[in-house]
């Protein structure tokens, strides 16, 4: 029953399952850095930018993942540089930035009346309507963080463990911070279409914190992260096939499951 | 000179317009350990951030020797509870370094037991060894150490202290380490630096324990360390009553020497 299940899946679906796993994938190793950097705040606020970089999209009529890739990337560098030029704290920067960001893009969506666009879409995510075009740059995108991430492991997680002490051995420390902002930036951009604005930072961080109870080494955390990941996706487009539920929710609905599911499991002894 | 592995002159550094070091002169040579010591506040992490180039000085010159090869142990290492790292793992961010090596220089500081155990549960003393260790395990030249017995017991301060200095007659390397505490110090440095925002006195610890700046800087507590390194000439009983000789005038010299400190060009202090 299962098999013929697969087999006459049609191809919308088979879409969101393979961006679905890609996202995932790629969401384990960089959501840890997230919870070990403590940065959950700040893909908030990057995902909600990403909802400007959509309404600056349609505006200068360049393809919304482009826009929304490239707002992601200039507010990672403006967050940098304003960080390092003046003395507030950064949760109140992004606590400016996040809300400020949001409603500048809706401000600006509501201004073009000829363009009809699926703001909820955008905002929960539209899985089940992820063409072979947009396939194409999730696959795309993944695969780029994921080599970035391999190449860049080690010297990450030196910076992650210590700043200063990476800095004295060498290691070119505000050039890795920036490098580990683009990648979620990426991600983000790629991230959107799947669960929307609103929810890419719960796919980035919830399976790594499930993971994390139960690793004892960074890689395992990262690659635990990836097999929760791909799971939640897995169960939650299942859930949304069957039950008729939105996709995006329906996944970070599972992912939390699983979260709430480790803590039943007992924690692995050395 | 020309041998020295840094070179510091007439460096000053301001924060927001305070001023927290001015005019400080300070070189290390190879196989020479310096020690600075000063009250909280005198500026002795600041002079060793300049040294590493962690900040940027804004008087003065700060010359390293070309391809210096500096291991730091910082202050404090805190480590995120959610990243599952072992003490190999940490060891290990420092390219080259196999289990091998790292166990080799946990053996070296005394620490080995601790190898697989996670970075996070390993106590104060142990910690401050892991982080010796690390510094090793970069082949230092220069061992720069930000208060290495913090946390330490007394019984064990004294040990990481002869340790350090196994250390450096082992390894041939410069060290220069930050220290507020007098006694333990003393025994183990060959040039003493004294510093309260600026140089207050430098040089062989017999030298400056007995220099009136010093004196007036650390009060009481100088009294005690004069008592500390005076030449025992006769014997106590059990009640600490002198039982041989009577002290010869050289062994009272030091402890007569509280004067009041006298000001130069260079003193900011009251």
């Amino acid at each position: 029953m299962f098999m013929e299940t697969a087999a006459s899946m049609p191809d919308f679906l088979v879409n969101a399952l393979l961006a679905g796993l890609a996202l995932a994938v790629v969401a384990g190793p960089l959501g840890s850095f997230v919870v070990w950097r403590r940065m959950a705040y700040f893909g908030d606020t990057l995902s909600h930018a990403a909802l400007l970089g959509v309404a600056l999209g349609f505006l200068l009529d360049i393809s919304p993942t482009v826009a929304v890739t490239v707002g992601c990337v200039l507010l990672a560098v403006l967050l940098l540089t304003l960080q390092q030029r003046q003395p507030l704290a950064s949760d109140t920067l992004l606590g400016i930035l996040a809300p400020t960001t949001l409603s500048l893009g809706l401000v600006v969506l509501s201004f073009m009346h000829d363009v009809r666009i699926d703001l909820m879409g955008y905002l929960f995510g539209d899985l089940l309507a992820v063409s072979t075009g947009d396939l194409a740059w999730i696959l795309g995108g993944s695969a780029l963080v994921l080599v970035a991430l391999a190449l860049l492991w080690r010297p990450l997680l030196a910076v992650t463990v210590h700043e200063e002490l990476a800095k004295v051995e060498g290691l070119p420390v505000a050039s890795l911070r920036l490098a580990l902002m683009l990648l979620i930036a990426v991600v983000i951009a790629v991230a959107m279409k799947i669960v929307g604005v609103l929810l890419i930072t719960s796919l980035l961080i919830i399976p790594a914190a499930a993971a994390q109870r139960h690793s004892r080494t960074p890689e395992q955390m990262a690659g635990g992260a990836s097999v929760l990941g791909l799971i939640a996706v897995c169960a939650g487009l299942a859930m949304s096939w069957f039950k008729d539920t939105p996709a995006g929710p329906s996944i970070v609905v599972a992912a939390a499951a699983l979260f709430l599911l480790s803590f039943a499991l007992p924690r692995r002894h050395a | 000179m020309s041998t020295a592995l840094i070179r510091l002159e007439g460096v000053g550094v301001s924060f927001a317009g305070q001023q927290v070091l001015s005019e400080v002169q300070l070189s290390v040579q190879p196989g020479e350990i310096v020690t600075l010591i000063g009250p909280n506040g005198a500026g002795k992490t600041t002079l060793v951030r300049a040294v590493l180039g962690l900040l940027k000085t804004e008087v003065g010159s700060v010359w390293r020797k070309p391809k210096l090869r500096i291991g730091y142990m910082p202050q404090k290492l805190h480590v995120d509870a959610t990243l599952p790292l072992s003490v190999l793992r940490f060891l290990r961010l420092v390219p080259g370094v196999d289990r091998q090596s790292a166990m080799a220089a946990l053996e070296e500081v005394g620490a080995s037991q601790v190898i697989d155990s996670p970075l996070q549960s390993i106590s104060g003393g142990e910690l401050q060894r892991v982080l010796l260790a690390r510094a090793l395990l970069r082949e230092p030249e220069l061992l720069v150490l930000d208060e290495p017995v913090q946390g330490v017991d007394v019984a064990g301060q004294a040990d990481l202290y002869r340790l350090i200095t196994r250390l450096r007659d082992r390894h041939g390397c410069g060290v220069l380490m930050v220290s507020h505490d007098l006694h333990l110090v003393m025994s183990t440095t060959d040039q003493v630096v004294c510093l309260n925002r600026h140089v207050c006195c430098s040089g062989h610890p017999e030298q400056v324990s007995g220099d009136p700046a010093f004196v007036e800087l650390f009060g009481q507590d100088a009294q005690d360390l004069a008592i500390y390194h005076h030449h025992h000439d006769h014997a106590h009983d059990l009640h600490g009553g002198v039982v041989a000789e009577a002290p010869s005038a050289e062994g009272l010299r030091i402890l007569g020497q509280v004067q009041p400190h006298v000001h130069g060009d260079g003193c900011k202090h009251a």
